[in-house]
């Protein structure tokens, strides 16, 4: 193949990645007035991490919706949004994590930052990858289920946990509330939009200041939980600048879920053994420390395609189904 | 070797407990949740 059809490749990933992180994030109104969208798109759940408290976010986070319904004391389980998780697995896989998760772009981006040392191998690692399964069962799935005896439970992992709350909705709140324009009217999303009320005020046309819709005063909100979560925010920035993807592969919850449907997903890596020559450079790319020839489709490969842009042979390759199988029983890529 | 099949019946599976999920009333549970500043989020609840 040849280079120009590789580089090609690996520009469009990058392409794609900034179109559906900006089509995801694209109600500038939001950006704007500090409000957050409201329309009929958020009972849809994006595929890749995406807070829907973003003011920008046209979609609803799936880790976000699924503790949501399942700390809900309506609910016992989730089947909508468990669903929505399902079919974006069953035929994407972790192509999600590559292609379609704003934050995996943030940290991708952040990785190409010059450091001192890259760290790629450390002893731990491996083990280390199952503590996302520890976060999706444990914050996700049963704390928010088992402690709403008194009322709706706490999105644990959103609350305690998750960056790309506090980059993509904390901040921008706490810019518009030093700026005093939270819950500025007008426009799709005119109401404050700010949980825990039970009676919405009749807001008008007015600039709402935040005591007016009961939250503390400026400054008053940032307590300890803030701290903490910009905290895990600015140790990801750091990690990501230094390895690649650290959140995607110790903590992210969702990638663990896609991971496990990756041997099965329609899209899928492919490999042909009649071609693989052993160089080893497919090994030496993989950002998430994987030998493609040896554990293809992998719950952690991230299906970015980088192992497939260096093959000198063509021997792996990248797409929906499996390709043409060979006379010696090996999938290969159809000519 | 096999083709991989197995993603059809996932895609199924999923599809019918979308269906169900948006029968029972589970996209207002999440909907509502999602039309608000979610305060835990941002670190300030």
């Amino acid at each position: 193949m040849a280079d120009r059809t590789k580089k090609n490749r690996v520009k469009h990933r990058r392409l794609i990645q900034l179109f559906f992180a900006a089509a995801s994030n694209s109600y500038v109104t939001g950006f704007a007035t500090g409000m957050i969208y409201q329309g009929d798109l958020k009972k849809v759940c994006a595929p890749g991490l995406n807070c829907y408290s973003c003011p920008g976010a046209l979609m609803s986070c799936p880790i976000g919706s699924l503790q949501a319904v399942l700390g809900s004391r309506s609910f016992q389980l989730s089947t909508y949004v468990f669903g929505m998780i399902l079919a974006f697995g069953a035929l994407l896989g972790r192509m999600v994590c590559g292609f379609l998760c704003p934050f995996g772009l943030v940290q991708e981006l952040l990785f190409k930052i010059p450091f001192v040392k890259k760290i790629k191998h450390f002893k731990g690692d491996r083990v280390l990858r199952n503590l996302k399964y520890v976060f999706l069962v444990l914050l996700v799935i049963l704390l928010p289920m088992l402690t709403k005896a008194s009322g709706d439970s706490s999105p644990y992992f959103c609350k305690y946990v998750c960056p790309a709350g506090a980059l993509e909705a904390g901040i921008p709140y706490i810019i518009h509330e030093q700026l005093g324009t939270v819950g500025a009217a007008g426009g799709t999303g005119a109401l404050p939009a700010v949980t825990g009320l039970t009676t919405l005020p009749d807001i008008g046309n007015a600039i709402i200041k935040p005591a007016a819709i009961g939250l503390p005063a400026k400054g008053g909100e940032l307590g300890f939980l803030f701290g903490w979560k910009m905290g895990i925010l600015a140790v990801v920035v750091l990690l990501s600048v230094m390895m690649y993807r650290p959140f995607c592969k110790y903590v992210c919850p969702l990638g663990a879920m896609y991971g496990l449907l990756n041997p099965v997903s329609l899209y899928r890596l492919r490999f042909s053994q009649d071609a693989c020559i052993k160089c080893g450079k497919c090994a030496r790319a993989c950002g998430m420390c994987l030998d493609p020839t040896k554990e293809l489709n992998h719950a952690e490969c991230v299906r970015c395609g980088d192992c497939v842009n260096v093959c000198p042979t063509d021997a792996l390759s990248m797409g929906f189904g499996d390709g043409k199988l060979s006379q010696k029983g090996v999938l290969s890529k159809q000519a | 070797m096999r083709r991989n099949n197995a993603w059809i019946v996932l895609t199924v599976i999923a599809i019918g407990l979308i269906t169900v999920g948006a029968l029972n009333g589970e996209i207002n549970v999440m909907f509502t949740k999602a039309i608000y500043i979610c305060k835990e989020c941002i670190g300030i609840g």
